[in-house]
């Protein structure tokens, strides 16, 4: 296992998990997101071939109502 | 002419001029935020009554726990509003460049809004790091509409750097106050060529007939309709304010002058002015 964060909080999940694996794993219903790995955006193409390491920073992020 | 005529000419006149934003273009010159509501189906009226054609919305973490579909964005038709995502809430030209690339790869779409502030008491823009962040923008390729203060140095300065649209605020963000230095809004419409939009402190009609009078190009707002008594009938005032606003521009105010001068002749008079020289 590895740990990581995702959205300022402790995850914990299996080595070698990508981006999409992850996603997969949260279940979230959103419709449009975007993902940033220490803080680098990550384009939807590579989800799937990005590999979570030790310690990475996760964030998640969509639209909320603003100004 | 006919009265049916001259009507026709004004307003093809006004419509066939859309406003231009880099590659868009709208019809509608009243771009609503959609912030501060009290339920999503308010906002959804006051969009549909305002008329807009360009939205705004914040970027921010999902909740991880929220199962539901919860995606702020399917209350929104799509087809008929363009989204225009904010960098609200970053301090730094590094948070707003984070958050500009993320809202692109989530939505597939170059507009953004730069919005990089001071401190949390005024909300008054980082002028700084909003020109290191403009300058990053454009050579990304983003269309950066950019929020700033009214000073017209720095609207020319980022108009140089590229920018697609300079808004600057009319007075701070959520206040109300309206345009409080027409002045300077006068300086950067003759200042700079890319559209001019009046971005914060618009409190009600009025407020967006004026600055729309003084010739600027559009007018963006979200307190005003959201925090109203009642929302959807603001919306419909903003509307009509900012047509009114720019129709009256268009035909050219009278100047103002300190005396009076009759409407009705002075010719033909039963009685004269006792007061006459």
């Amino acid at each position: 296992m590895i740990d990581f964060s995702v959205n300022g909080k402790p995850y914990q999940g299996e080595a070698g998990m990508t981006v999409a694996d992850l996603l997969k794993q949260l279940d979230l219903k959103h419709q449009r997101i975007a993902v940033e790995v220490n803080e680098d955006v990550l384009s939807k193409t590579v989800f799937g071939t990005t590999i979570l390491e030790e310690g990475d920073q996760v964030e998640v992020v969509s639209f909320v109502g603003g100004g | 002419m006919k009265l049916s005529l001259l009507l026709a000419e004004v307003e093809v006149h006004l419509a066939e001029e859309p406003l231009k934003i880099g590659k868009y273009s709208f019809d509608s010159r009243l771009f609503l935020g959609t912030g501060k509501y009290k339920t999503n189906e308010e906002m959804v009226a006051c969009l549909e009554a305002s008329g807009t054609q360009l939205v705004t919305v914040a970027v921010r973490r999902v909740d991880l726990n929220d199962k539901s579909d919860a995606s702020f964005l399917n209350h929104i038709d799509l087809s008929k509003y363009k989204i225009l995502p904010n960098t609200a809430g970053c301090y730094t030209a590094k948070d707003a460049l984070r958050t500009a690339r993320l809202a692109r790869e989530a939505l597939d779409c170059d507009l953004i809004k730069l919005e990089v502030l001071s401190d949390e008491k005024t909300l008054l823009p980082e002028p700084i790091h909003t020109l290191e962040a403009a300058e990053i923008l454009v050579k990304e390729g983003f269309t950066v509409m950019v929020y700033t203060s009214d000073d017209p140095i720095m609207a020319r300065r980022l108009a140089d750097l590229g920018v697609a649209s300079v808004m600057p605020a009319g007075s701070p963000i959520g206040s109300g106050q309206g345009v409080l230095n027409p002045n300077n809004m006068r300086i950067i419409l003759e200042t700079i060529d890319v559209p001019v939009i009046v971005d914060a402190g618009v409190g009600t009609a009025s407020d967006a007939a004026l600055a729309m009078e003084l010739g600027v190009d559009g007018v963006l707002l979200n307190s005003a309709v959201a925090q109203a008594k009642d929302p959807v009938a603001m919306a419909i005032a903003m509307k009509q304010g900012v047509t009114a606003g720019r129709f009256a521009a268009f035909a050219g105010r009278i100047p103002k002058k300190l005396y009076a001068n009759a409407s009705s002749p002075m010719e033909g008079l039963m009685a004269p002015s006792p007061r006459s020289s």
